[in-house]
C-alpha cells in the first residue's frame, strides 16, 4: 500500500491541515517512511484475534440523570478567539 | 411505465434526560446562548466524556416497545468531521454494535395496516446550533444544544409513499411520547426525520439510487418533500437521466428539495471505537426493571377501547393517537361511566378536539377538564339537559365558568321533562295560533315545525325534544 | 536541602524548620537561575505559587499538613491548573488559561501541595527528546548537548537538575520512563485506569497515563498516593479500593523473580547500556532475587501498532483545536475550511501534523481493516505476551532505552529513527500494565542508564518495593549534575 502525493492532499484536507504544493513531496516522503515502518504488521496472521481497544476488560460506567454543571459562559469565553453577544464568531458557514 | 417510491425514515428523537448524554449541563430549551455549554460540551483540552444512564434507559424502553433486540454489548464511535458546531471534531454515536436492533411497528394508513420493520435504534449526541443572522458576514456558534441525547431510529426502506411514510412518522411520534422518552416537540427540533427517497419500477426488486432528504421537522414537510423529490426522480429518469446519490434540503418555502452544496464533498468520517468510552453492556436485571415500567402502547389501547368501551375502529384510532388523548379520554369514561364511552368519545373527538384546535391549545392545557367533561356527558346521559343545551354548557366551561351542574343552574338550562308542564305550553301556543292550526289539520304537516319553534321559545330549549314531539303530535291532531 | 526526599522535606515543614514559603522561594530562585539555560519550564508564577505555598503554611500552623502540605511540585504543562497557562507544547494553546483543574490538580491542591510551576514537553506529548515543543529544547542537565527525553522532558530535567523536588509526567509511550532513565531519576507510569485522565490533556486516550517523576521509589510512592484514585469525570478510571503504594517499601526482596525477556537484551542494544544493566541484576540477586529468562515474542510489533494506534486515536483528539472556542486562530483566512487549515497547519508544529495525517489516512475508508483493526489486534497478541511471562515472574526488568541520552538534533530530522528509540516502552502502554524507570548507573559518555521495571497489573506497590529496596543499597538516585 504505497502513499502517493493524492492522498496526502486528501488526508491533508480531511484533516483540515493547510499543506502547500511545495510540501507535498517531502510529507510523502516522512509518511511514507512511518508506513514503511507499520508495514510489518501485515506479515501477522491474526485470523481468529479480538481487537484490542481498551486495557481493562471493564464495562461502561453509567451516570445518574442529574444536571451537575452551571452557566460558566463567561469564563469559558474568556479564552475565545472571537465572541459576539455569547456566541462563538465563526467565518460565514454555507448550507 | 408504472414507479414505486422506496421510503426509510431516519428520526432523531431528542431523549427527555434532564441532563446532557456525556455531560452533567442542562438539557432544558431556550436558554441564552452557551449557558448550557460546559467544559465537556466545549471541547475544552482535557475533558472526557461520561455517559448518562437516563439515555441509556430510555434506549432500552424504545427497544422492548417495537420488539427489537436489546444489545447486550454495545459501542460508542467517533464520526469524525469538522463543522463549527461540532466542538469535538467528531460525533460521538453508535456504528457498528447500536444498543436497539430489529423489532417493527404497525401503522395504519386509511383501513390498511402494516408492519414497518426498522433497522436499528443508536444512541447519539446532538451538534450546537449555526446561527446565520449578520455578525458581520460571519455565523454565531450556540452550543447549548451539543451534546443532547438523541436515539436515531432508522427504518428499513418498506414505506411506499408519503402516506406511508408520514403514518410512520406519526406513529413513532406517537410512540416515543407514549414511552415518555421524548417530549415530541417538533418546533424544537425534539423529534426530526431525515428520508431516504428513490424510485423503482413497480415489480422490480432492484433499489434505486436514493436521495437523503435532511432535517424534516413537520410531517407537513415530510410528505411535500417526499412528494416533490419523488416526481423529480420520476422526471429525471423518464428523461434517460440517472439520480445522483446526494444529500438534499427541503425548502418549504419554494416546496422543493434542492441539492446541499456543502455537503458535495466526499465525506470519510473515520469511524472508530471511543477509546474515552468503554463498551456498554446491558444486564438482565437492568432489562426487567425497564420491562416493568412500560405503559400501555397505542396498539393495544387501540384494541381495549374497542373491546371494553365498544369504540369503532376509527374512534380507537383517533383517540389513541395521542397519550396525552387517550388519557383524557380514559378519564372522562372513568367518570362517566362506560355505558357513556361513545358520547364521552363524541365529545372529545368533537367539540372538545375543536375548541382545543381555534384556541390552539394542548389537550393538557384544556380549560374543560376531564373531570368537567363527564360531569357534562352524565347530564346529557340523565336528561338533565339536551345535547343541544350541553353545547352552551360546554361553551360556557370553556370560558371558566364553572363545572356543569353550576351552569345548567346558573343559567337554568336544566331539561323541563315534567309532561304537564310541556302540555300546558302546548296548549298556550295552540291556543294563540288557531289560523296555523287550522291549516295544519287541514293537511300542511310542514307547520309541524313552526309549533315546534314556538315551543322552544318559549321553554328557551329546554323542552326535552323527544317528549315534546310526541306530546305536540298528539295536541295537534286533536 | 535540594537532595532532600518527599520524607525529609515534609518533616522539616511540619517542624517549622522551613516555611513552605521559604521551600518554594529557594525553588523559584534555583528555576531562575538555572531555567534559562536548561528550559524545563515553560511557566513559572512566583505569585500564584508563593500564594499557595502561604495558604499551606497556614494548615501547616495549625496542624493541619499532610504529607505534601506545602512541597511544591513542577507540573507538566498537559495538566490543566485553573488559572494557569497549560500549553501541551504547543503553540495551539500559547494563549490558553485553563478555566478548570484536571483530576491530578486538584488532587494536588486538596494535599495542600504547591504548584511551582509548569513544565516543557514534546508538543501533546509526541516525542521522545522535547525537541518537538514550541516553547524550545530542553537541555539535558547531565550533559548539555544531550536530550532529557521526551516527553515529559522538562519535568525530568527540573527534578534531575534539583529544580523542583518532584514532578508530575505523563506517559503514552514511554513519556515517563524514557526521561526519567536519560535524566537519571526515578518515574512510574500505573496500570492503565489508576491515575485519572480527566484534564490531562488527551494523545492517545487508550495509552495516555499520568504519573509521578522524583529523586526516589519513595518519593514516588507517596506522590501517587496523592495522584491516583477513581475519578467519576473519566470513564477509563478504576473504581478501586484506595491503596497505599509505599505500604510494602520495606519488604525484603528474598525470593523476588526477576524475569528477564530476551528481547530487551537482544541487537540494537548498547553495550554500556546491556553493562550497567547487568550490573543490577547482579545487586538484585544480592538483595535475594532470583533470575529467569522469559520472552515477549512480539516486542518488535509494538513499534508499528503503537504508531498506528496512538496517531489514529490523535487524529481525533486533535480536531477540536480548530480555532473556535479556545486556542490559536490564523490571523487571516479566507472562508471557514481555510481558517481550520490555516489554524492547524500554522498553530501545531511538523510532528503533531505528521502524525494527525498518518493517524487519519490509517482510519480512513478502505484502510482501516489493515491498519487499525489489525493493530488493535495485535495489541492483543503484545498484551497476552506479558500475561504469560507474568506466570513465571514477579516484575519484569530490562533497559529503559536501548543507549544513554542521544545528542540535540541527533534524531530529529529522522522521526522513525526516534520513534525505534522507544522500543522497550511501548509494549507496557499497549497493554496497560505499570512501568517505571529507576537510576542504576552512567553509561559510557557518562549519561544516565535507568533500568526498566515492568509490574503486573496492579503491581505499583510491588514494583515501588523493588525499587525502593534498590535504592537503600545503592546511591545512583541520589547522585546530582553539577551546575
Amino acid at each position: 500500500m504505497s502513499l502517493t502525493e493524492a492522498d496526502v492532499k486528501r488526508i491533508a484536507h480531511l484533516a483540515r491541515i493547510e499543506i502547500e504544493d511545495k510540501e507535498v513531496a517531502p510529507v510523502l516522503g516522512q509518511l511514507s517512511n512511518i508506513l514503511g515502518l507499520v508495514e510489518q504488521m501485515q506479515a501477522v496472521n491474526t485470523d481468529g484475534i479480538a481487537p484490542m481497544a481498551h486495557a481493562q476488560d471493564v464495562s461502561l460506567r453509567l451516570r445518574e440523570d442529574r444536571v451537575t454543571e452551571s452557566d460558566q459562559h463567561e469564563a469559558f469565553q474568556a479564552v475565545a478567539p472571537q465572541v459576539e453577544a455569547g456566541l462563538y464568531l465563526v467565518p460565514k458557514v454555507m448550507e | 411505465m408504472q414507479w414505486e417510491v422506496v421510503i426509510g425514515l431516519e428520526v432523531h428523537a431528542q431523549l427527555s434526560t434532564q441532563s446532557k448524554i456525556f455531560s452533567g449541563a442542562a438539557t432544558a430549551y431556550g436558554a441564552a446562548p452557551n449557558t448550557q455549554a460546559c467544559a465537556v460540551d466545549l471541547a475544552l483540552p482535557g475533558v472526557l466524556p461520561v455517559m448518562n444512564k437516563g439515555a441509556t434507559e430510555r434506549a432500552i424502553k424504545f427497544g422492548l416497545a417495537v420488539g427489537a433486540k436489546i444489545n447486550r454489548t454495545s459501542v460508542f464511535a467517533r464520526k469524525n468531521y469538522f463543522y463549527p458546531d461540532l466542538p469535538k471534531g467528531y460525533q460521538i454515536s453508535q456504528f457498528e454494535l447500536p444498543i436497539v436492533e430489529g423489532g417493527s411497528i404497525t401503522i395504519q394508513v386509511g383501513d390498511v395496516e402494516k408492519t414497518i420493520r426498522i433497522t436499528r435504534a443508536h444512541l447519539e449526541e446532538d451538534a450546537g446550533k449555526s446561527l446565520h443572522e449578520d455578525f458581520h458576514g460571519m455565523t454565531g456558534i450556540d452550543l447549548n444544544r451539543a451534546s443532547t441525547p438523541l436515539l436515531e431510529i432508522v427504518s428499513e426502506p418498506d414505506l411506499r409513499g408519503s402516506a406511508e411514510a408520514v403514518a410512520y412518522a406519526k406513529t413513532l411520534h406517537s410512540l416515543v411520547q407514549y414511552l415518555d422518552i421524548c417530549d415530541g416537540n417538533m418546533q424544537e427540533g425534539s423529534f426530526r426525520c431525515d428520508a431516504n427517497v428513490s424510485v423503482r419500477p413497480l415489480g422490480t426488486d432492484k433499489l434505486g439510487t436514493r436521495c437523503e432528504i435532511k432535517n424534516l421537522n413537520s410531517f407537513r414537510f415530510l410528505e411535500r418533500a417526499v412528494e416533490y423529490e419523488v416526481v423529480r426522480q420520476i422526471e429525471i429518469i423518464e428523461a434517460g437521466g440517472k439520480i445522483a446519490q446526494e444529500t438534499r434540503l427541503y425548502d418549504s418555502d419554494k416546496d422543493e428539495t434542492r441539492s446541499m452544496r456543502s455537503k458535495e464533498e466526499a465525506f470519510d468520517y473515520r469511524y472508530f471505537p471511543d477509546p474515552d468510552l468503554l463498551p456498554m453492556k446491558i444486564s438482565e436485571a437492568m432489562i426487567e426493571e425497564i420491562q416493568k415500567t412500560l405503559p400501555e402502547l397505542p396498539q393495544a389501547k387501540r384494541g381495549r377501547f374497542m373491546r371494553e368501551f365498544g369504540l369503532s375502529s376509527y374512534d380507537a384510532n383517533v383517540l389513541t393517537a395521542s397519550k396525552a388523548m387517550a388519557a383524557y379520554f380514559e378519564q372522562v369514561v372513568n367518570q362517566a361511566g362506560a355505558a357513556n364511552a361513545k358520547s364521552a368519545a363524541n365529545w372529545v373527538m368533537g367539540d372538545l378536539a375543536g375548541a382545543l384546535k381555534r384556541d390552539n391549545l394542548e389537550i393538557a392545557h384544556s380549560p374543560v377538564s376531564a373531570d368537567r367533561l363527564a360531569g357534562l356527558v352524565k347530564r346529557i346521559a340523565d336528561n338533565t339537559i339536551s345535547s343541544k343545551i350541553a353545547k352552551e354548557v360546554f361553551e360556557a366551561m370553556w370560558q371558566g365558568e364553572g363545572d356543569a351542574d353550576a351552569i345548567i343552574e346558573a343559567k337554568g338550562l336544566k331539561q323541563i321533562t315534567d309532561t304537564g308542564a310541556i302540555e300546558k305550553i302546548i296548549d298556550g301556543i295552540i291556543a294563540a295560533n288557531p289560523d296555523q292550526l287550522a291549516q295544519y289539520r287541514s293537511g300542511k304537516d310542514k307547520l309541524f315545525s313552526f309549533f315546534i319553534g314556538q315551543a322552544m321559545k318559549a321553554t328557551q330549549g329546554k323542552a326535552n325534544p323527544q317528549q315534546l314531539n310526541d306530546l305536540l303530535k298528539q295536541k295537534l291532531a286533536g | 536541602m535540594i537532595n532532600s526526599s518527599l520524607k525529609q522535606l515534609a518533616a522539616q515543614l511540619a517542624a517549622k524548620k522551613i516555611s513552605s514559603r521559604e521551600l518554594t522561594q529557594s525553588y523559584l530562585s534555583r528555576i531562575e537561575t538555572l531555567n534559562p539555560d536548561l528550559n524545563a519550564f515553560i511557566t513559572v508564577d512566583a505569585e500564584k505559587s508563593l500564594m499557595q505555598a502561604d495558604a499551606a503554611d497556614k494548615l501547616l500552623a495549625a496542624g493541619l499538613g499532610g504529607v505534601l502540605t506545602g512541597i511544591p511540585i513542577a507540573q507538566k504543562d498537559i495538566f490543566c491548573a485553573q488559572g494557569w497557562r497549560t500549553t501541551c507544547g504547543s503553540k495551539m494553546l500559547g494563549n490558553f488559561i485553563a478555566p478548570y483543574d484536571a483530576n491530578v490538580i486538584e488532587r494536588f491542591n486538596v494535599a495542600g501541595a504547591v504548584n511551582l510551576g509548569k513544565t516543557n514537553m514534546d508538543e501533546f506529548a509526541m516525542g521522545s527528546s522535547n525537541e518537538t515543543s514550541h516553547f524550545g529544547k530542553v537541555k539535558n542537565p547531565w550533559d548539555k548537548l544531550a536530550v532529557p527525553g521526551g516527553s515529559s522532558g522538562g519535568s525530568a530535567a527540573a527534578v534531575a537538575a534539583r529544580m523542583a523536588p518532584a514532578a508530575t509526567g505523563t506517559d503514552t509511550g514511554g513519556s515517563i520512563r524514557q526521561p526519567a532513565a536519560l535524566t537519571g531519576i526515578t518515574g512510574i507510569k500505573p496500570t492503565y485506569g489508576v491515575v485519572s485522565r480527566y484534564g490531562m490533556i488527551a494523545f492517545a486516550s487508550s495509552l495516555d497515563q499520568g504519573g509521578p517523576m522524583a529523586k526516589s521509589a519513595e518519593d514516588c510512592a507517596l506522590l501517587l498516593n496523592t495522584m491516583a484514585g477513581f475519578d467519576n469525570r473519566d470513564s477509563t478510571s478504576l473504581d478501586r479500593p484506595v491503596e497505599d503504594y509505599a505500604r510494602d517499601l520495606a519488604q525484603p526482596l528474598n525470593g523476588l523473580k526477576i524475569g528477564l525477556p530476551k528481547e530487551y537484551f537482544a541487537e540494537g542494544l548498547a553495550p554500556d547500556v546491556a553493562q550497567t544493566i547487568e550490573a543490577a541484576i547482579t545487586e538484585y540477586k544480592k538483595l535475594g532475587a532470583q533470575v529467569v529468562e522469559i520472552s515477549l515474542p512480539n516486542t518488535q510489533l509494538s513499534i508499528p501498532v503503537y504508531y498506528v494506534l496512538a496517531p489514529a486515536e490523535a487524529s481525533s483528539n486533535l480536531a477540536r483545536y480548530d480555532g473556535v472556542r479556545y486556542g490559536y486562530r490564523a490571523p487571516e483566512y479566507k472562508d471557514l475550511t481555510d481558517m481550520y487549515k490555516k489554524t492547524r497547519a500554522q498553530g501545531f508544529g511538523a510532528e503533531v501534523k505528521r502524525r494527525i495525517l498518518i493517524g487519519t489516512y490509517v482510519l480512513s475508508a478502505g484502510y482501516y481493516d489493515a491498519y487499525y483493526l489489525k493493530a488493535q489486534k495485535l495489541r492483543r497478541l503484545i498484551a497476552q505476551d506479558f500475561t504469560d511471562a507474568f506466570k513465571l515472574c514477579d516484575v519484569i526488568m530490562g533497559p529503559t532505552t536501548p543507549t544513554t541520552a542521544f545528542n540535540l538534533g541527533e534524531k530529529s530530522d529522522d522521526p522513525v529513527s526516534m520513534y525505534l528509540s522507544d522500543i522497550y516502552t511501548i509494549a507496557v502502554n499497549l497493554a496497560g500494565l505499570p512501568g517505571m524507570s529507576i537510576p542504576v548507573g552512567f553509561g559510557a559518555n557518562g549519561r544516565p542508564v535507568g533500568l526498566q521495571i515492568i509490574g503486573n497489573y496492579f503491581g505499583e506497590a510491588k514494583m515501588l518495593n523493588v525499587a525502593h529496596q534498590y535504592q537503600l543499597a545503592t546511591d545512583w538516585h541520589q547522585r546530582m549534575p553539577i551546575l
